[in-house]
């Protein structure tokens, strides 16, 4: 256990106690002079080739490598002798390390976050502007050649702009509200905008009063908002969520521009659907359809209509029985090489919103009864709508359901969205008389509907989606069990 | 019999316990921080007297318990009889955690004493300080800790989302509140210190009259008088205070709401806490800083590592160099609108729009209406100016006979347990002893996650001083991922730093950052009020495995020239 010397930053310290700066004469146990060390790559004759390799020094006797904690100093800044240039965390603490030369630090080699062994090249100080592109290029190049440095990936910095001259169109498209309005965003908008390098001034705020908020930024990074951090169990944050079926997600390239379109940012929810209809691609999905003969469905609705039971409620209980018999249908594949069984049975269901589409979840459907699963559903539907749904109530879905029916959609198919603990989706189109023969041949009109699910073959197979339907169109065709 | 008396002594104090608090309404207390003034220390400290056992008071209770015969004669309470020709020996004029501390210190000296409280008793500490923050911050603290998945991860630890209840949380503030104000009420109840309500003038030499507003005013005399009344939060010009969404700490204590973007002027030790409080509760903060960097007042390097650990990687941003000059509460639907002005160039710079703002911009002593041009007294910034024995001084430069301000009104430092100790000094002149108290060794601690705390100076005053009195100084540190227990907690991050003269071993300054800081620095502490230097306090023994190894360390790392004969520090006054 030691001290760890910090090197003091104040140049100054040289004067009051020798044992401070100096390399000689090491003060505490441990310690080496943890001032950047540099080396001079001599060039061929070049008499003023000034670019200093700043190495990952050697702050303790045990310390093999170095985690860089944070750059002091930002590239392109410049630096005098005895400043701190960068923080490095060894194996018993974080020192500031600084520079023993003046110069400009042209390139970071090892970024943020990252660990160099000790002597590797971290990053590169030019000593005028002029070798600024030299060293950036070097830097690029450093990358490859730093020994066994995981590193070795870091921030190279983008190569020099290409031809200036070229295309001058215009580049940013304008935001929609592109007019004096003052940009707010939040703290931590801020912090995440610069983390995933996304330009705040083009997003459209949707938080209080028009604010860029946190969620805002993940949505424009696509990245998946970050779990409720800290909400009070109260107040709902908004972060309306990632779920999905049916919308076709807007692809992103578009490159033919047509004069005086608008162009409006997607909203956080938008952003969450785009990213995971993209994500979807990586899923293996087919799609099984089944005709169901809802006569008797509709007789039991119209007879447990008044007590409030909902059309989406029978289906979800039908729906959660069958599963009940097939769990594979109920159970996701999450790794890409296991099957995980869920313990209950949570029906998603998609319902378009503002612009959106949310999933609320009526959790262990084939357990509550058809009133129970009413009820929920009602309350569920006013959260979604006062955006107060918790993200329990949103993801937490091991089946999807999603109905087009009422728009006399006969069929559609549904996306499987990725990353869920979801397995298959059932698109549910309308219920029409159609004129069917039965087993005799004899002719009759009955209602019918269409139901196509999408499942990830990975873990189900053509047969096991096929008998799950047969058992689902048995409880629909008989729904006696549906109200016991 | 001495000697167990002083055995007991030590080993009842925890026992004992205690009870009390606070600073009096006048509380003299250091919860708050001034960023204007960052040479000054402003913040919450340690309150040995709410969460440990006070020295006086548990000398008291042992007294009584030890030998109740010798100590009491004629008066049936254990509160002295007065001097001839007065009411009291002692009146002190605000009941905070200063008041309190001299209240008791006077009792057990024989000396009978009253104690004047204006509002409630235990003042701005106990009441609207540093003990409902530690509430809060206890909190802030769990709740930091669950949410963060990483930490809780490496312990093999698996928890579902944390959230809380709002008004559990105020509540536990509320009550922690309640319990300390009704020990320290008790503890000077259960000593016969005579309780007098209303505000206190001071009408001329030795005379005192109090009473409620709008009642008849009691005269009394008294040898000797405290004043202790303690300061109120500053709030600077153009800021208008709503209580709702601008708020200073008076009100944020109460945590009425979590606001989902706060503004906090001042980075100070209030300040800080807050931010602690309210991003652990998942509030964004912004701090405004008049001075052009963070955390003003706190040895820079600590201050350095404090913004990397603190500020940085939480939801906080900040502006610097900028005055809020401007602060208009949320209304008519619209935000809360801040405006910046450059510190130095007075220009409007930015306006912010956010859902609550939180004034921390230190605190402003509380000493009108004291009667104070009676003894022609005049304040300095409303100050009381005092002498280093606390002995109040006039307009004319002399010194007021038996009169004393102590705490957040003399502004000397502005810490509950330095009004404590002054409170104790001053009984023990007027007692007959001199006494000088020693500013230099009182720690200070900000109780952030982790805490940073500090005592006597920092480097870049050090250097100054070591330039001026033409001595070396050296610079000693350990890491707290240097220590076991620290890295059993997984809480390695954390530095202490020791500032000393080579020469002697004097300590001159200690400066912690990391898990448990504000305990660890009594060590420190203790050793600069005892004149202990580093090379005998190196062989001190320190329990395997502890935080106070990091101590230990910093002690055995510190390389003092041994030949030299050593000089104990003297006690110096500040």
């Amino acid at each position: 256990m030691s001290s760890s010397l910090l090197q003091s930053r104040v140049p100054t310290a040289l004067s009051f106690s020798s044992s401070i700066a100096g390399g000689t004469k090491p003060q505490w146990r441990f310690t080496s002079a943890p001032a950047v060390t540099f080396t001079r790559r001599t060039r061929n004759s070049t008499i003023h080739a000034k670019i200093r390799e700043i190495f990952m020094p050697a702050l303790s006797s045990t310390m093999t490598e170095g985690k860089i904690v944070s750059w002091i100093k930002s590239e392109g800044d410049v630096l005098s002798k005895g400043e701190s240039v960068v923080v490095v965390e060894s194996d018993k603490a974080d020192m500031d390390v600084e520079t023993f030369y003046d110069g400009i630090l042209a390139a970071i080699v090892v970024a943020e976050g990252e660990s160099a062994p000790v002597g590797a090249p971290i990053g590169l100080l030019a000593e005028t502007e002029a070798e600024i592109e030299e060293a950036k290029a070097k830097a690029a190049g450093a990358g490859s050649s730093a020994p066994s440095t995981p590193a070795a990936s870091a921030p190279s910095p983008p190569p020099p702009p290409a031809p200036v001259a070229a295309a001058p169109t215009p580049v940013a498209a304008p935001v929609a509200a592109d007019g004096p309005r003052k940009i707010v965003s939040t703290p931590f908008a801020k912090k995440l905008a610069k983390q995933h390098k996304v330009d705040i001034n083009k997003l459209v705020g949707t938080g209080p009063f028009g604010r860029i908020t946190p969620a805002d930024v993940e949505a424009a990074a696509g990245i998946a908002p970050a779990k409720s951090s800290a909400a009070p169990v109260t107040a709902a944050a908004h972060a309306p969520a990632a779920a999905a079926a049916a919308a076709p997600a807007k692809s992103a390239p578009t490159f033919a521009e047509i004069p005086g379109a608008t162009i409006v940012p997607f909203t956080t929810m938008q952003a969450a659907v785009s990213k995971n209809m993209i994500e979807s691609l990586s899923v293996p999905t087919f799609r099984v359809g089944y005709p169901i003969i809802t006569d008797a469905l509709d007789a039991l609705y119209e007879k447990v209509k008044p007590k409030g039971v909902t059309m989406t409620a029978l289906l979800a209980k039908a729906a959660a029985m069958a599963l009940v018999q097939h769990p594979v249908v109920n159970a996701s594949c999450k790794d890409g090489k296991s099957f995980t069984y869920n313990s209950s049975i949570n029906i998603a269901v998609a319902v378009a919103i503002n612009g959106g589409l949310i999933t609320p979840v009526l959790p262990d459907a084939d357990k509550l009864d058809l009133y129970l699963l009413s009820q929920k559903w009602k309350e569920l539907v006013e959260k979604a709508r006062s955006k107060q749904l918790q993200p329990h109530e949103y993801n937490s879905g091991t089946f999807t359901l999603s109905n087009l029916g009422m728009f006399g959609v006969d069929r559609f198919d549904a996306i499987l969205p990725p990353g869920q603990a979801w397995g298959a989706i059932m698109a549910v189109g309308a219920s029409k008389p159609t004129a069917v023969a039965d087993k005799d041949g004899y002719f009759s009109v009955k209602s019918q509907m269409l139901v196509n699910v999408t499942a990830d073959h990975r873990i189900v197979y053509g047969a096991d989606l096929a008998a799950f339907l047969k058992t689902f169109a048995k409880i629909v065709q008989e729904p006696d069990s549906l109200t016991m | 019999m001495q000697s167990s008396f002083s055995l007991s002594l030590s080993s009842a104090s925890p026992i004992t316990g205690r009870s009390d608090g606070g600073a009096t309404s006048t509380a003299p207390d250091l919860f708050f921080s001034s960023t204007t003034t960052p040479s000054q220390l402003r913040f919450c400290g340690l309150r040995r007297e709410a969460f440990s056992g006070c020295k006086s008071s548990n000398n008291a209770l042992l007294l009584k318990q030890l030998r109740p015969m010798k100590k009491i004669s004629a008066s049936s309470s254990r509160n002295g009889t007065p001097s001839k020709g007065f009411d009291y020996d002692l009146v002190i004029i605000g009941a905070g955690v200063g008041g309190h501390g001299a209240a008791l210190h006077a009792v057990e000296k024989g000396l009978k004493t009253a104690i004047i409280e204006g509002d409630v008793v235990g003042g701005t500490c106990v009441n609207r300080g540093c003990v409902p923050s530690k509430a809060l911050l206890a909190v802030s603290g769990r709740m930091r800790e669950l949410q963060n998945e990483h930490h809780m991860k490496s312990f093999g630890l698996q928890v579902a989302a944390a959230g809380y209840d709002r008004q559990q949380v105020a509540d536990h503030a509320q009550n922690l509140a309640t319990k300390i104000r009704n020990n320290l009420t008790n503890s000077m109840k259960s000593l016969g210190v005579d309780i007098l309500t209303g505000f206190g003038t001071v009408v001329g030499p030795q005379k005192v009259k109090y009473g409620k507003v709008g009642e008849s005013e009691t005269l009394i005399t008294a040898k000797d008088i405290i004043i202790a009344t303690g300061s109120v939060p500053f709030v600077p010009k153009g800021v208008e205070v709503d209580g709702k969404t601008v708020i200073t700490s008076d009100h944020a204590l109460k945590l009425e709401t979590v606001p989902e973007w706060i503004v906090i002027v001042g980075s100070g030790y209030i300040g800080l806490e807050f931010s602690d409080v309210y991003t652990a509760l998942g509030s964004e903060v912004t701090f405004v800083e008049a001075l052009d960097q963070l955390m003003p007042g706190f040895d820079p390097e600590i201050g350095k590592l404090a913004q990397r650990v603190l500020i940085n990687p939480r939801k906080i941003d900040y502006h610097t160099g900028v005055f809020a000059s401007k602060i208009t509460p949320a209304r008519d639907g619209k935000p809360v609108t801040i405006e910046l002005i450059d510190a130095k160039t007075k220009e409007l710079k930015d306006t912010l729009e956010v859902d609550a703002a939180l004034i921390a911009t230190g605190r402003a002593p509380f000493t009108q209406g004291l009667g104070l041009e009676n003894v022609n007294v005049e304040t300095q910034r409303g100050f009381i100016p005092v002498d280093e024995r606390m002995r109040v001084i006039d307009s004319k430069g002399k010194l007021v006979p038996h009169l004393y301000c102590i705490g957040d009104a003399n502004g000397k430092m502005m810490l509950a347990h330095a009004a404590s100790a002054q409170g104790i000094s001053v009984v023990e002149q007027v007692s007959g002893k001199d006494h000088v108290l020693n500013h230099l060794s009182i720690p200070a601690a900000c109780f952030t996650h982790p805490e940073i705390s500090m005592v006597g100076l920092t480097e870049p005053q050090a250097r100054e001083k070591a330039e001026k009195e033409g001595f070396e100084i050296s610079i000693a540190k350990t890491s707290f991922k240097a220590n076991t227990k620290a890295l059993a907690e997984n809480e390695g991050e954390g530095i202490a730093k020791l500032i000393y003269r080579p020469d002697n071993g004097e300590i001159l300054g200690v400066h912690i950052f990391g898990m448990h800081a504000a305990d660890l620095i009594h060590e420190a502490s203790n050793a600069m009020a005892l004149g202990t230097r580093i090379q005998d306090i190196k062989y001190a023994v320190h329990a395997h495995p502890t935080l106070s190894e990091v101590i230990d360390e910093l002690f055995k790392s510190a390389k003092v020239k041994s030949d030299v004969p050593s000089a104990v520090a003297e006690p110096v006054a500040v």
